[in-house]
Formats: structure tokens, sequence, C-alpha cells
């Protein structure tokens, strides 16, 4: 029920509905939760609502993190 | 970017399990609580207990909504059900947990209860446009995470004025329930330190916790999905722990800020409030622990609309899931663990969800070792 998965935002439709891309299966989605999402972003979702926008230059610095850690 | 595999590369993990081990000092013994039931399958799914060092514990937390929701209102859910032209809907896994005499609402479908299972609370609504015949009520449970959409379904029906949609309400707080679990001294003395919840703290925030760290001097780390998430928040807590400092430390910087998702709280402040006292199953009555439908929505809550009263429900007797939630036992150390209580046939709560304790063990760890050691 918690699990919350990452998918790609394909398309804004009315009502706060868009389209997203979860591991190559479409499927529409409320945005009602956030604010300024746009074609191209990730979002998490969760029971058919976006609860965030995924920051990409957080998840670069922690990949970089993580490997400088492996690297030792 | 796809923000998955990214995060599961086998060789990091071993990296990282590496400093685990020269880190965790021979003298301690770490009890880590992974609040969250998804971090429970993630831990399993991925392994990890076979890369930590023996003296590092992960200890499953109460972190299931599926779990913690007390008997009393499976069989309230269960009552709804069985009343005439009542659609009930909910989520998957509520429909298996046993009730009263292992009665489930699967089990009131099968005696003719129009029981629907929905993927979200979007559904229900279609459902309720769709049957204007009929009362559709949404039972909802969940931590903070399932509470918006919830929220946003209350907006729609007051502007839709669909009134033949209602909401039983069970959402329920995770930082009061951290805290409930450090009062009880016999799950205190076992912890020293959380995993925290990540997509809970994408809505509440990291400083949501900050309280609980400082009162009962416990580090948590907010920690990602992902194995290699999950095996640097372990790191980072023993480095806490070896430093004897504790507070709040997000790892999940890429979905979780300090202030959480401020629109989302909103939305919550403008259709429900806080209970004065709610039952977990585990952890007892828990003051200001979860939520109800305002006095503004009140038309659209079902247990004002449907008032039953339930006389206090009956757990079967073997069932440990009670003390698997306080972190004080674990699934093997329940008589009826996969012998007699499984995914297919469940006798409690821990067993069904598919973030359960139970289930996590049942369907990942090694049956025959857990049955005879
Ligand atoms: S194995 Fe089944 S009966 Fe035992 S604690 Fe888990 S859910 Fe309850």
């Amino acid at each position: 029920m918690c699990l919350a998965i990452p998918a790609k935002v394909m398309r804004i439709n009315a009502d706060q509905q868009a389209i997203v891309n979860v591991g190559g299966i479409e499927k529409e989605i409320s945005v009602a939760l956030i604010d300024d999402v746009n074609v191209g972003d990730y979002v998490i979702i969760h029971v058919g609502f976006a609860l965030t926008k995924l920051n990409e230059q957080e998840a670069k610095k922690t990949i970089a993190l993580l490997n400088e850690m492996a690297m030792v | 970017m796809q923000y998955i595999s990214e995060f599961r590369d086998g060789n990091t993990a071993q990296a990282i399990a590496k400093l685990i081990k020269n880190k965790a000092s021979m003298e301690k013994h770490y009890r880590l609580m992974e609040f969250c039931g998804g971090h429970t399958h993630a831990i399993h799914r991925y392994g990890l207990p076979s890369l930590l060092p023996a003296n590092v514990e992960m200890i499953h937390g109460p972190g299931c909504p599926v779990c913690v929701l007390p008997i009393t209102r499976i069989d309230y859910a269960i009552a709804l059900a069985m009343m005439p032209k009542v659609i009930l809907c909910s989520y998957g896994d509520m429909l298996r947990v046993p009730g009263t005499n292992q009665r489930s609402l699967l089990k009131a479908k099968a005696d003719g209860a129009d029981v629907r299972m929905v993927y979200s609370v979007n559904d229900a609504l279609q459902i309720a446009r769709d049957n204007p015949q009929h009362q559709v009520i949404f039972f909802a449970i969940g931590f903070e995470t399932t509470t918006p959409p919830t929220a946003v379904a209350l907006i729609i029906a007051k502007k839709e004025k669909l009134m033949n949609f209602s909401v039983f309400c069970n959402h329920v707080l995770t930082p009061v329930a951290m805290e409930s679990l450090l009062q009880n001294e016999e799950s205190n003395a076992n912890l020293d330190g959380f995993v925290g919840p990540a997509h809970v703290s994408i809505i509440v925030g990291s400083n949501a916790y900050h309280d609980v760290a400082m009162r009962y001097k416990k580090p948590i780390v907010i920690s990602g999905f992902e194995p290699l998430d999950l095996m640097h928040s372990i790191l980072l807590l023993i480095e806490q722990i070896n430093a004897n400092q504790y507070g709040v430390e997000n790892q999940y910087t890429r979905a979780v800020n300090a202030d959480g998702n401020v629109k989302s709280q909103q939305i919550i402040n403008q259709t429900l409030s806080i209970r004065d006292t709610f039952e977990w199953r585990g952890l007892g009555m828990i003051a200001n622990s979860a939520m109800k439908i305002n006095d503004a929505y009140q038309e659209f809550d079902a247990e004002e609309r449907f008032p039953i009263n339930i006389i206090a429900g009956e757990e079967h007797k073997a069932c440990e899931c009670s003390a698997i939630l306080r972190g004080v036992k674990k699934p093997k150390d329940c008589k009826l663990f996969a012998k007699v209580c499984t995914p297919e046939n469940p006798f409690g709560s821990c067993m069904v969800s598919s973030e359960g304790a139970c289930a996590a063990y049942y369907a990942y760890g090694n049956i025959v070792e857990m049955l005879t050691t």
C-alpha cells in the first residue's frame, strides 16, 4: 500500500489528471497534490496520485556519494 | 535517470556492506527498526540481512496500515458492507484481513455483500457516479501517504454534490505512533534507532520527527526504498550511534524535504481533523493518533451517516501480530506461522498485507530454517 513508484509524466490532461509511464505502461493519475508539474518530470505515484516530483539534482548528489563510498 | 536501477547496483551494495562491517563496533549490538512495512519488504526482497554483520539487527515496526487497524474497525466495515444497497470499496489488502471469527470482507462478499477492490479513491468516486441508487462507502485506511488522496476525494464529492458517496475514515499518523512505541519501555529498550519512512515523509517532511528524536534520544534516518538507499541509511544510523548522536537525517533527499508537501497538508487540514484517541493493533489506544472527517464535510462521513455499535472484536488467540508490531517478537515466534497461517489462509493482518512482517518473512525467508531454529 505504501509502496510508491517513480513514473515519468507523458501528458497533462484536464481536471488535474496526467498520463504517466511506469516501467513501459501508461496510466492516468491525479496531480491534484503537487504544483507546476511538467511533461518529462519524474513523480512518485501512490494509489493513483502523484505525491511529489523527484529532484534530479538531489538524486545525482546521492548517486555520486554512493559511488564515492564504493571507491574506498 | 530512471531513479530505480541507479539505486540497485550490487557492487556498490557490497562496498557499503564492507563499510558497515568496519564501522559496527564488535562490543555493540545495533537494533535498528525499519518503521515502515514497505522497507521491511525491500530489506527481505533484496536479502539485505545477509549483507549485514551479526550485530546489526533489523527489527520491523508498526508501519503497515493494514496490520495496525484494530479488529473492531474491520468488523465495522463488514457491518457496513452487509447493509442493503451499499457498495463498499477499499484497497486490495483490506478485503482479506480477518475480523472477529476470521470473517473478512471477502467472505462477506461471498455471502452476497457488494464489496469492490479499488486501486484509487478516484475509482470509488466513479462507482458512486455510476450507481446513484446505491450508497458507495470508501473504506479509507493508511498513513499520511494515503490520506491526501482521500482528502481530495472529499473535496470532489462536495463539489459534485455526490451525496451517495461517503468515507469510513481510518487514517493514522506516523510520528505519534513512533512516540507511543518509545513510551513503551520494552520497545524503547529494544531499539537503538529508526530507518524512517520514505513516502510518509514526502508528505509530512523530515522536521516532523524532530521532537521524537530529541525527546527519546534516538537517531532517525529517513530512507528511500531502493536497496542502496537502505544500506546507506543503515550506515548513517551506525555512525550516529557510534558518535552517541541522535537527530533526524534525510537520506532520501531526492523526494523528501524538511517541510513536506505543503499543498497536501493544506488539503488534509481543509477536510480532516485529529481524533482524540484511536485504537491501534499492538499499540492499544493512542491519543491524537488518527484523523476523522471534519465538521465541514460531515455529510460524507460514513460513521455519522451509518452509526453502528460494534462490540469489541476478537483476534485469533494464538496470533502474535500485536507483539510483532511492537518490535518485540518475530514472525517465527508465532506457533501458527507458515504451518497454519499462510498468505492464502491468513489468521492475522501481518500475513495479509503486502507490507506485513509475516508476509515478508513468508515470501522471502527460509521457511524450513525458521521453523526448525
Ligand atoms: S503468522 Fe499469522 S497468526 Fe502468526 S502472528 Fe503472523 S499473522 Fe498472526
